[in-house]
């Protein structure tokens, strides 16, 4: 990650400065440290030490080895990297192209398009598969439709096929958000000589375009296999169990909180969840993807000729459909009263939604008090940590990484019973409530949670801006400090902003955690709403309609924070190109 | 933006804090049980007592059980409120309800042989649950399967790859099913039942809610469920039918004081009210349906309401709650290794099997009928035999949750055995059902 282009003795301050660390970078990384050792790795430990010890306390491996005798667990674990792997090569085949053709084309609608591929995020897993069901299951509409006019049907949503269709569907934003950052991030002068030197099409993209962009890429497709890796919702919902995380979630909860083989593969999954982020991070390792000339706004979006055209658009409105037909089918809940084995619901009305807004307001703004602000404590952490990681010689920096990345493969119902267990006695300094009584424990779970998203996002972001911005700056005399918020800051903009939306709206469908956690009915967020109406048959109009109503308003959000992040980067340029 | 973080902090914490001195009539339910029962009861319950609040705490049963016990006495909620009575066992052995006699007349001690209360007073019948079938009208005609009427009668061919059920160490509601085929049967017999139908099934189910669920919006024709799910169905108007086979049981949903609660006193009013006519009442509603505890309630009931008391539902089994308890999580462990995760290969099984049956009827031959026999021997067998199920030592090693290494590895060792021998089952099974079918060429 060093400065291949400066010349030596041009950087030597820096050089010399970067080898020591100063006082201040410590205190913020004992902080972070503090933080994460108080809020998840302390609350974990008193859970899955069941994995490692005997009733009294004595340590053993024991566990480990009757997990491996189990030819179950074996079978699962198998299962698990299959469905993770072939998720992740499906999600690319989606994922790539769209982000491609709409960050550097000219294209109508890509803005609506960049906001319409992030909506998979924000269902909850179990509304998702429930309204694919409706659509592609056994009687959904698409194999009733082919019934009645081919007589075969297809099997898409039973099995372990089943399960990659809907993870491929529900985490391709993933790769989506972030390799659009890193899309936007590309010096346009790369493409530019390439295109001068004869280079286009398939071989600008393959030899250029794309390894420019691959910490993007990289930082997507761990994410979608280890959130496919540790999915539990989408397994059960399609009752699939011979896999890692159900067999975890069904033997904790069936067997008893205490059975060791729960926790052992607990521990496997963090510990493949870490071995994806490093191995990720080796790959990436000595190469260079930064660019010195940022140009998001002023990058020349090319035209695409018309045959192009034709095949773009049907692309992407094919994809679109498809990615689109889980909320297409929850819209269509949400406007019937009867919906049975037929195409469409034959009751329509309109009452799902006056029941949300009488009964449910209060967990609409709760939803964006917690979400909003873990994720902005969600991207300050995380944009800290990252340039102590890529920026700092601060000793043991990388585990403040590792540390991080823990909460991604951590079920959330471990989590939520270690909240329970660690705080049951902590009160809010000052006004002495219980801290499990108060809505800030929503706050701190989701925003340890969610952390690893932010985090990846940053990392990605300051990857790619180069080195040689800093030390410009520091040379002209700013602060370090100053450095960061003028330069750094602004120039990651686009990453951080990619990390604020994923920690926003994956907290915002949190669900496993939440029903642990809520204390009280008029503290919980719009994820338990739709849960509980979902439990039952009356309620799963309403169910539905609050879906609808979380999804418009996510996703009203995220263009919002498109256009706006666009706003400035326009702005910006204006200013430079002034005086 | 960060000093406007602070002060949104600050001011949002000083609110909470004035909210908090503000709510002290206040009941708190812990239950599993849906909004529109809850929602019903909390308007009613607000309306007869003026200035109290009810704050209705809705999480799944085992995670109800998790929270109560991670939390701190004097913090706890008031009430727990759910239908699995092994739920509230664990509860009172673990010092988490407290006795209490709420004192209504009019509600009988027994219903068939099963006790409505507690023996020991911690916990309390609030409704009655039957369970039964559930069928899609439109599925069953679409497909042309006729409507069944026993639960042997899902063993049938014809069911083949329409039914669905839940697993018994994922729902209260269907472990009772299973144990009462298990009662009603005898063992042997009773689990070549349920490995036959599990066979036909096309899904075990994650949460019991997902076969009334999937029976109602169509993706399965035919679900094993409790009543209430099936009657709500019906009366909100999807096209269901629901049914009580001969052979079922009738036990209790149950109320408790918790122990240790925030509220005691407004808790006790809150379950006295569940059981008063007024609140038995709101059980009558379409959407709920559920049935009351108190007899004298079903005379306002709607015509064709079942009355579990009125010799319309003929519980021909006598649950025994002690051997259900007594063996509880062997029949769970069981059925979770022998079919939830071992399903695909018993479906592939029966499949084999039920074709070559056809084969043999329209060609009858001797050679082909012994291997099928042997076939749906081999399959539809469980891989526990009675015996062991009365073996005290056998039983404990089920019974204790927190083991030491040693007992854990003769666990795993266990389940490995189970899980093994029954593929090895189902997989000879159906090589020899393969031949049966040769044979009848």
């Amino acid at each position: 990650m060093s400065a291949p282009l400066a010349a030596p003795g041009a950087v030597a301050p820096l050089n010399a400065e970067a080898g020591r660390w100063s006082a201040g970078q410590a205190a913020v990384a004992l902080a972070i440290a503090a933080f994460l050792l108080a809020f998840l790795i302390w609350p974990v430990l008193t859970v899955i030490r069941v994995a490692v010890t005997e009733p009294d306390g004595s340590l053993t491996l024991s566990h480990f080895g009757s997990f491996f005798q189990l030819s179950l667990m074996r079978e699962s674990f198998a299962n698990s990297l299959y469905v993770a792997g072939m998720t992740v090569v499906l999600a690319t085949l989606i994922a790539v192209p769209l982000a491609y053709i709409t960050v550097r084309f000219r294209f109508r609608g890509a803005i609506l398009i960049q906001t319409l591929g992030v909506l998979p995020l924000i269902m909850p897993a179990f509304m998702g598969a429930a309204a694919m069901q409706l659509l592609f299951g056994r009687s959904g509409s698409v194999n009733q439709l082919l019934g009645q006019w081919f007589g075969f049907t297809l099997p898409i949503m039973e099995g372990l096929k089943g399960v990659i269709f809907v993870e491929t569907l529900h985490y391709f934003p993933f790769i989506l958000l972030n390799l659009s950052a890193a899309l936007a991030n590309i010096d346009s002068a790369m493409e530019e000589s390439a295109q001068n030197l004869g280079a286009s099409g398939w071989r600008l993209f393959r030899r250029i375009v794309f390894p420019l962009a691959l910490p993007g890429y990289v930082a997507g497709a761990s994410l979608v296999f280890i959130k496919v890796f540790d999915d539990l919702g989408t397994p059960l919902v399609l009752n699939v169990t011979n896999m890692l995380a159900p067999q975890a979630y069904l033997r904790v909860t069936s067997i008893g909180i205490e059975d060791p083989i729960g926790y052992v593969i607990c521990f496997i999954l963090v510990g493949f969840s870490i071995a994806a982020m490093a191995g990720s991070a080796a790959f990436l390792r000595g190469r260079d993807f930064a660019t010195l000339q940022r140009g998001a706004a002023a990058a020349p979006r090319r035209d695409l000729r018309p045959w192009q055209a034709v095949l773009a658009y049907g692309w992407i409105v094919g994809v679109l459909l498809l990615v689109l037909s889980p909320h297409l089918g929850i819209l269509m809940l949400s406007l019937s009263k009867v919906w049975s084995f037929t195409l469409v619901p034959e009751i329509w009305t309109l009452d799902n939604y006056s029941v949300v807004f009488r009964d449910s307001t209060r967990m609409i703004t709760n939803t964006f008090l917690y979400c909003g602000l873990a994720a902005l404590l969600d991207v300050v952490i995380g944009t800290a940590i990252a340039y102590l990681v890529l920026r700092t010689r601060v000793p043991g920096r990388q585990w403040l990484d590792h540390m991080a990345t823990v909460a991604l493969a951590m079920p959330g119902v471990v989590l939520g019973i270690g909240y329970l267990r660690t705080f049951r006695d902590t009160e809010i300094p000052f006004t002495g409530e219980a801290l499990l009584g108060s809505w800030l424990i929503f706050v701190l779970a989701y925003t340890v949670r969610r952390l690893p998203y932010a985090l990846r996002s940053c990392n990605a972001a300051l990857q790619q801006v180069h080195l040689s911005l800093e030390e410009a700056a520091q040379n002209l005399g700013a602060s370090r400090a100053r450095t960061i918020w003028r330069v750094v800051v602004p120039l990651m903009a686009g990453g951080i902003l990619a990390g604020f939306v994923t920690s926003f709206i994956t907290a915002a469908v949190e669900i496993s955690e939440t029903i642990l956690l809520t204390s009280r009915e008029s503290l919980a967020p719009m994820s338990y709403g739709i849960y509980l109406y979902m439990q039952s048959i009356a309620g799963r109009g309403p169910g539905a309609a609050l879906g609808v109503v979380a999804i418009v308003m996510v996703a009203l959000g995220t263009y919002l924070s498109h256009r706006f992040v666009a706003a400035r980067h326009a702005q910006q340029f204006m200013k430079g190109q002034r005086p | 933006m960060q000093s406007f973080l602070a002060a949104r902090l600050a001011a949002a914490i000083l609110a909470l804090a004035a909210t908090g001195t503000a709510a002290q009539q206040q009941v708190t339910i812990l239950t599993s049980f849906p909004k529109e029962l809850t929602s019903a009861y909390k308007a009613a319950f607000e309306r007869a007592n003026p200035g109290m609040r009810v704050e209705i705490l809705n999480k799944g049963t085992s995670a109800g059980v998790a929270y109560l016990r991670e939390t701190r006495a004097g913090d706890r909620p008031d009430v727990f409120w759910a239908s699995a009575p092994d739920a509230f066992e664990v509860l009172a052995k673990d010092g988490l309800l407290a006795k209490f006699d709420p004192a209504v007349k009019g509600i009988p001690d027994k219903i068939g042989n099963y006790p409505v209360n507690d023996p020991q007073g911690f916990y309390r019948g609030q409704a009655l649950a039957g369970y039964g079938l559930m069928w899609n009208t439109r599925y069953l005609a679409a497909n042309k399967v006729p409507a069944p009427k026993e639960w042997a009668d899902l063993v049938k061919p014809v069911y083949f790859g329409h039914l669905a059920t839940s697993s018994p160490s994922r729902s209260g509601t269907t472990h009772l099913t299973i144990e009462t085929i298990l009662q009603a049967e005898g063992w042997e017999k009773g689990w070549s039942q349920v490995l036959q139908i599990a066979g036909n099934a096309v899904a075990i189910t994650e949460r019991s809610f997902g076969v009334p669920d999937g029976v109602s919006n169509g993706q399965f024709g035919i679900g094993l469920v409790i009543d209430f799910f099936g009657l709500a169905a019906k009366n909100s108007g999807f096209p269901v039918e629901f049914a009580y086979p001969s052979q079922t049981a009738i036990v209790p949903a149950n109320i408790a004081l918790v122990n240790g609660a925030k509220n005691a006193d407004l808790g006790r009013r809150f379950i006295q009210f569940s059981l008063s006519p007024a609140g038995q009442e709101l059980l009558l509603d379409p959407k709920i349906s559920r049935l009351p505890v108190l007899p004298e309630t079903y005379r306002k009931a709607p015509a064709g309401y079942p009355d579990p008391y009125g010799g319309k539902i003929r519980a021909k089994v006598n649950f025994d709650s002690e051997l259900s308890e007594s063996r509880y999580f062997v029949v769970s462990a069981l059925f979770d290794h022998a079919i939830t995760f071992r399903h695909k290969e018993l479906v592939a099984a029966t499949r084999v099997i039920h074709e070559a049956a056809v084969k043999l009827a329209a060609k009858p031959n001797a050679q082909g009928q012994r291997l099928l026999t042997e076939a749906r021997a081999l399959a539809f067998t469980p891989v526990v035999d009675e015996t062991k199920t009365r073996d005290k030592g056998f039983l404990a090693l089920f019974r204790e949750t927190k083991r030491d290494a040693a007992r854990q590895k003769q666990m795993t060792a266990l389940e490995e055995h189970w899980g093994k021998q029954a593929r090895q089952n189902y997989d000879k099974a159906a090589a020899l059902a393969r031949q049966a079918a040769a044979a009848a060429k």
